[in-house]
């Protein structure tokens, strides 16, 4: 058990800390929220400061045009953007986490060389296209068709959950090839130009009130068969391939920020006379246990994918279910820290507070999450 | 950095654990329930394999070896619900003698609690005034004393190793039964309601593991004072689940279950309490900007 940092990674520390130093305070003001255009431009713009100076794709295998860094340098790279206020992966999401990943593990040399550069250089927006009105725990109940015709997919139905569509360049679809296999036998993965006719996208709003997602209407819409990776009817495995790249970084940032955070309402509390309550201040302690815990729990997962050469361990289960409700706990005293003031919506933490109802259901509820531990860990039969 | 076991570190818990499912197995476990005295001969068995000179250097005739391998050794002990004053004497190694090699049997005043005080051979701290308690836990004779002894942070960073053993047992024996367990035609783990019981007991029990290991390797008092809050949350919720899915059996005197349970509640009476360990992280909290450290 060691928890001290090689001379290398000390040093990759090092320089990232000098770079993000003299980089940051350059950056253009933050866009508002609603603004897409905007955010999309600075989302790329950032993704190519960062390929310019050798840090884009960094824990992307060194043949897709990655990296190819250790989980422990892209934890380090991932703390330290974080403690320095850099700019969110944002709009690059799907391309730099998943889309392009699946592209670098399945795709043909055609297809990594036409799609991973622009995601590595900022030149292209990807969107997720996966779940559907019918098909969310049980995504591979999916029913979006594709028919192929010549040379192209016709592809009919529709998305939802789609974050950054009215933004995006491409989209991963998953679609169904084969209606009477087996459901998981039966998909396909293709990459959608976001361009294409008969694409139909309409915003969602959220309970937060904006509109971080949208659904997607697919009428007729023609995709080449030269966009499939993977075979076809082979989506299903494909997708979950890259899901692989989960090695334990996921919420690397996040728990950086949620211990920032933590402190900030410390102080808060202390300044407002709240800190004179010992029931809250006790909660304050626990959760200051609670997230030290959570970034110690990081620190072994990602070791132990390191030592494994990557491939992940079954901890991302157990640390999302724990994370997910830590950061709805944390908002939830960030309210008591605050009094009525939590009701205002220009409050600091109100709209975090509202945000993080979302992550006990995003990317896999808790409750399929915990069917996946059950099941997957500790080797409970399949049931319900 | 390398946040894992080591090979020697693994060969370490793998000796520890044939050692006491040889020498404390379940029916020497359940002896001991019926008759709850200390076992000289284990005492010594475990002083021989170097359980209480595992941190004292070679030098002085110890293992030489750190606080990690001590929580990984305690972690062990308490996944074996392994019986006597098992952190006093490892912490009087070097101090007291006979405590290293196990021929004396040290127990020691923590809060306002003393185990084992009529078995041991030494007892460090003021016992002025014991009284015996009938005690709740069948396998750790109590005593209560008038005069608080000041929490030990290493005493309490292996009280939390203990903790974390027995809810990581505890979730093993819950998930045994609900697999094998059938009701309505099917093992009852195929129910979600039981499968995700299960899933929380795990889930507890490594965010605890986390905390604690890092303790093991930091020293820190406050990283220690974490470990405790997770490590007791984790072995008192996780007997108590583990009762759960036991159904009735759970609640007889011959499941094993309730002895993790009661164990579970002592230790988390021992050491610092809940609420001072949240008052700690509190203030720390308050005083600094935190970062994490690296």
């Amino acid at each position: 058990m060691d928890l001290s940092y090689t001379p290398e990674e000390e040093e990759f520390r090092a320089r990232l800390r000098e770079w993000l130093a003299k980089v940051l305070p350059g950056l253009p003001p933050k866009p508002s929220p609603d603004d897409w255009p905007g955010r999309r431009a600075y989302d790329l713009g950032w993704q190519r400061m960062l390929y310019d100076a050798g840090y884009a794709g960094l824990h992307w295998p060194a043949d897709a045009g990655g990296r190819g860094a250790t989980p422990t340098q892209h934890l380090i790279f991932l703390e330290e953007t974080e403690k320095a206020g850099a700019p969110y992966v944002g709009a690059n999401f799907v391309g730099l986490l998943h889309a392009g990943p699946t592209i670098a593990a399945e795709g043909s040399a055609g297809q990594r060389a036409r799609w991973l550069p622009p995601v590595l250089r900022g030149e292209e927006v990807w969107c997720q296209g996966f779940s559907e009105p019918d098909a969310g725990s049980d995504l591979a109940a999916l029913r979006t068709r594709a028919r192929r015709d010549g040379d192209d997919y016709v592809v009919n139905g529709s998305k939802i959950w789609t974050s950054h569509a009215e933004v995006a360049d491409w989209c991963e679809l998953l679609v169904r090839t084969d209606a009477k296999a087996p459901k998981h036998r039966g998909i396909s993965w293709l990459a959608m130009p976001m361009d294409a006719p008969g694409i139909t996208v309409r915003p969602l709003r959220t309970l937060a009130g904006s509109t971080e997602f949208a659904e997607m209407f697919l009428d007729d819409v023609r995709v080449s068969v030269a966009n499939r990776v993977g075979e076809e009817n082979d989506g299903w495995r494909v997708t979950m391939v890259t899901l692989s790249f989960e090695r334990g970084t996921a919420f690397v940032g996040e728990v950086v920020a949620c211990r920032r955070v933590l402190g900030e309402l410390a102080r808060e509390a202390r300044k407002n006379g709240r800190w004179d309550d010992a029931v809250l201040r006790r909660r304050l302690g626990r959760l200051n246990a609670e997230f030290r815990a959570l970034w110690r729990l990081t620190q072994w997962n990602v070791s132990e994918s390191e030592r494994s050469g990557g491939v992940p361990g079954v901890g991302g289960s157990v640390f999302k279910l724990r994370y997910s409700r830590a950061r709805q706990d944390l908002y939830d005293a960030a309210a008591d820290v605050l009094g009525p003031e939590a009701l205002d919506l220009d409050s600091r933490w109100t709209l975090d507070r509202l945000s993080s109802l979302s992550y006990t259901i995003a990317a896999g509820t808790s409750q399929i999450q915990r069917n996946i531990v059950a099941e997957r860990i500790l080797g409970l039969p399949k049931g319900r | 950095m390398d946040f894992q076991l080591t090979d020697d570190q693994r060969a370490l818990r793998a000796g520890v654990r044939e050692l006491l499912d040889r020498r404390f197995g379940r029916e020497r476990l359940r002896a001991a329930v019926d008759a709850p005295e200390l076992d000289r001969a284990l005492w010594r068995e475990l002083g021989e394999a170097g359980f209480f000179a595992l941190r004292l250097p070679e030098a002085e005739g110890g293992v030489g070896l750190g606080l990690p391998e001590a929580v990984l050794a305690f972690e062990e002990a308490g996944r074996a619900l392994l019986t006597g004053p098992l952190v006093a004497t490892h912490l009087a190694a070097g101090e007291v003698s006979g405590a290293a090699t196990g021929e004396t049997v040290v127990a020691a005043v923590d809060g306002t609690l003393v185990e084992w005080l009529d078995e041991a051979d030494v007892v460090r701290g003021d016992v002025t005034g014991a009284v015996a308690m009938r005690s709740a836990d069948p396998l750790t004779p109590l005593h209560r004393v008038p005069r608080a002894a000041p929490p030990d942070p290493v005493a309490a960073l292996l009280i939390a190793a203990e903790q974390l053993g027995s809810a990581s047992r505890t979730c093993e024996l819950a998930v045994q039964h609900a697999r094998t367990r059938e009701q309505f035609g099917q093992p009852i783990g195929a129910f979600q309601a039981v499968k995700h019981l299960c899933s929380e007991m795990l889930v507890r029990v490594e965010v605890a593991r986390g905390a604690v290991y890092a303790a093991a390797v930091t020293a820190d008092p406050l990283d220690i004072a974490a470990a405790g809050l997770l490590a007791d949350e984790a072995a008192e919720h996780g007997a108590r689940d583990c009762l759960q899915v036991h159904g009735g059996m759970g609640f007889t005197w011959e499941s094993d279950v309730h002895l993790h349970l009661k164990r579970a509640w002592l230790r988390a009476r021992r050491g610092q309490s809940a609420a001072e360990a949240e008052e700690t992280l509190a203030e720390e909290l308050a005083a600094v900007a935190p970062g994490p450290r690296t």
